[in-house]
């Protein structure tokens, strides 16, 4: 009992600290740190995994792989508010986001990178004594449900690069303009795990880093490189972002829709 | 009562006054009347010709209207000839006359006119085509020097780079009456042809950074100018908008195809440069009686003129051609991609070992060992 009021004491204490400013900005100051999580009970997820696939040195698509998940996690229901964020930055724990891209407290915060997400963890497991982090990319394909998708890379004759290029160009040329403006949470809807906007118009980093990874004749590995300046984003369709990057953008040579936002949600290890 | 249209109209009319009609003797040449279309296409034309020079016909309206530039929504207060960006190209031969009927619906709200950099004279043209809303204009001149030509408003003073920023410019394509050729007797086709208009753009911002928008190009001036003559464009684009030459609006050809592409920059300076393909034959200052130059890696198109490349795509896939000051092309906008169907040409380019683990110590550190050898005067 003690124990519990002590913790209640803390959660007002670091409510009432940020100026008055971003006081007034809470809704209700009563607001709990705690984000709600969603808890998925032991399951599997069949899935392409995210990386750059090769098979007898042409590229290929990444083989189909299931994965159990054997004790169930917990994940936030929606994804990290600008009101989450904003006491984060309030705190010193966060670096502010681009004020030309200002969202509500009711929306989703846009404009963060994988570092700045890592801020946010670090922050947020400090002031809770919990411990968060970022999805793994097969955790986010499990709590996604029907809402995933992969890269989406068609099949292909693996002797001619070009008809894999024109043909994912293509499937990309024909998916309608994803809209910017965020959007209040629950905008989306929720899933069938209860999961709200997944797959609406901000992506969502992942704790997962690119991999390279070639396969033999039979689909074995036969290699692997991995480079986690680069972590998987999921959402619309699966890309890889520079763990700095804030706002993706297209053009040049690099051709494919970017993600309209990053943002994130957590997962908390129990 | 004084309102901002009618201030402009006033400086328009001192214009007019001191304008000397020129008014023509009818010319006893074969008339042929052509149906401009919006870039990057281009009218159906002849490249080369057995007929005798004709007075070619063409029709431009002014319009004036609101558009988006980019895919965040951000609005241009935009002035056009036939409502694209750039302006419709006009193909003639040389020793043609072009005739345009120059158009001005009553319903903009500004003077408009036309300087034909292919033409000889009264400021390209300018100075006997400035017509109000309401009004129209028709104008001749010979075509007597072949290449590609920017055409652009004019209307005076601050006006004309106003004018010339907010989309009034195209192209006129004067062809040799015998053709394209390489200028050591070769003829030169092709299959198809494009023709890429790049602007730059400056959209005034709100003191939080957003752009801002207008109710009309009167209220947009006093704030537009003043973010021109910063000389930072916001936008830099193809074809009036960012990504308008992307996606579904890719430009086509195909392995074995033979492609013209005009690019024209009213303005200022660009280089273009396709990725992964050249230019065989570039006419970089765009005038077809001087040799073109071969094997092109960039071209330059200076502010205020148009280039044409012409290339034979060899290998299939996704090319991007852009403004190779890379900012620009990346952040800026300005950047088209071409899909080209065909087979791969393995001969051309191979990958030998896609990417994996280094394996060989020797391949990292091999570069920095000295080599035995060479470099030795001993």
């Amino acid at each position: 009992m003690f124990l519990l009021k002590l913790k209640i004491i803390a959660a007002v204490v670091a409510l009432a600290a940020p100026i008055p400013y971003a006081v007034a900005r809470l809704a209700p100051p009563t607001q709990k740190l705690e984000p709600d999580m969603i808890e998925l009970t032991t399951g599997e997820v069949s899935y392409k995994p995210a990386g750059d696939f090769t098979r007898m040195a042409k590229p290929a698509n990444a083989p189909l792989k299931t994965v159990y998940f054997g004790r169930g996690f917990r994940i936030m229901k929606r994804q990290v508010t600008e009101a989450d964020y904003r006491r984060c930055v309030d705190d010193g724990g966060c670096a502010p986001v681009d004020a030309a891209r200002p969202s509500s407290a009711d929306e989703p915060i846009v404009g963060v990178s994988w570092q700045d997400a890592q801020a946010y963890i670090r922050w947020l497991s400090g002031k809770t004594g919990q411990h968060y982090r970022l999805p793994k990319d097969d955790e986010w394909a499990f709590a996604a449900g029907s809402r995933f998708h992969d890269e989406g890379w068609p099949d292909f004759d693996g002797a001619d690069p070009a008809k894999r290029w024109l043909s994912r160009y293509e499937s990309d040329a024909a998916q309608e303009p994803v809209d910017r403006q965020p959007h209040p949470v629950g905008s989306f809807g929720s899933n069938e795990n209860g999961l709200l906007d997944v797959a609406g118009n901000v992506w969502e980093w992942t704790d997962t880093c690119f991999v390279r990874i070639a396969l033999d004749a039979a689909g074995h590995e036969v290699s692997e490189t991995k480079n986690c300046g680069v972590r998987v984003v999921e959402g619309r369709h699966r890309t890889y972002m520079t763990d700095f990057i804030r706002d993706a953008r297209s053009g040049g040579c690099s051709v494919g829709t970017p993600p309209a936002n990053l943002g994130f949600r957590l997962v908390r290890e129990d | 009562m004084i309102t901002r249209r009618n201030a402009l109209m006033g400086a328009a009319i001192a214009t007019l006054l001191t304008a000397m009609p020129a008014l023509a003797a009818e010319l006893d040449l074969p008339r042929q009347k052509i149906d401009l279309v919006a870039p990057p296409f281009v009218h159906p034309h002849e490249q080369a010709t057995t007929q005798k020079p004709k007075i070619i016909e063409f029709r431009l309206v002014v319009q004036e209207k609101e558009i988006v530039i980019d895919d965040q929504g951000t609005k241009l207060r935009a002035m056009t000839y036939n409502g694209s960006i750039p302006g419709p190209m006009m193909v003639v031969h040389e020793g043609d006359y072009l005739e345009l009927t120059l158009v001005n619906p009553e319903t903009n709200s500004m003077p408009h006119n036309i300087d034909f950099h292919a033409a000889t004279g009264a400021l390209g043209g300018a100075e006997l085509t400035l017509i109000n809303p309401g009004e129209q204009v028709v104008l001749r001149f010979k075509a007597t020097r072949p290449g590609v030509f920017v055409y652009h408003c004019a209307p005076g003073s601050d006006m004309t780079p106003w004018h010339v920023t907010s989309g009034m410019s195209g192209v006129v394509m004067v062809l040799p009456r015998a053709g394209l050729s390489d200028g050591k007797g070769k003829p030169l086709h092709y299959d198809r042809i494009y023709y890429i208009g790049e602007n730059d753009f400056y959209i005034p911002r709100d003191d939080k950074g957003k752009f801002k928008t207008y109710d009309s190009p009167g209220e947009a001036y006093a704030d537009t100018i003043e973010v021109m003559r910063k000389l930072i464009p916001t936008h830099e684009v193809f074809e009036g908008r960012v990504g308008a030459l992307t996606g579904k609006n890719a430009l086509t050809a195909k392995v074995g195809e033979t492609v013209l592409i005009v690019h024209s920059q009213a303005n200022r300076d660009s280089r273009p440069h396709l990725i992964g393909g050249h230019g065989d034959y570039v006419w970089e200052t765009g005038k077809f009686s001087n040799p073109p130059e071969t094997n092109l890696e960039t071209w330059f198109i200076r502010g205020g003129s148009a280039g044409a490349a012409l290339y034979t795509f060899r290998q299939p896939g996704i090319y991007a051609y852009v403004n190779h000051n890379l900012i620009e092309a990346v952040e800026l906008g300005a950047t088209a991609h071409f899909k080209v169907e065909g087979a791969w040409n393995d001969d051309l380019m191979t990958q030998v070992k896609p990417p994996a683990p280094i394996t060989d110590a020797s391949s990292v550190h091999g570069s920095l060992a000295p080599a035995v050898g060479t470099g030795r005067l001993d």
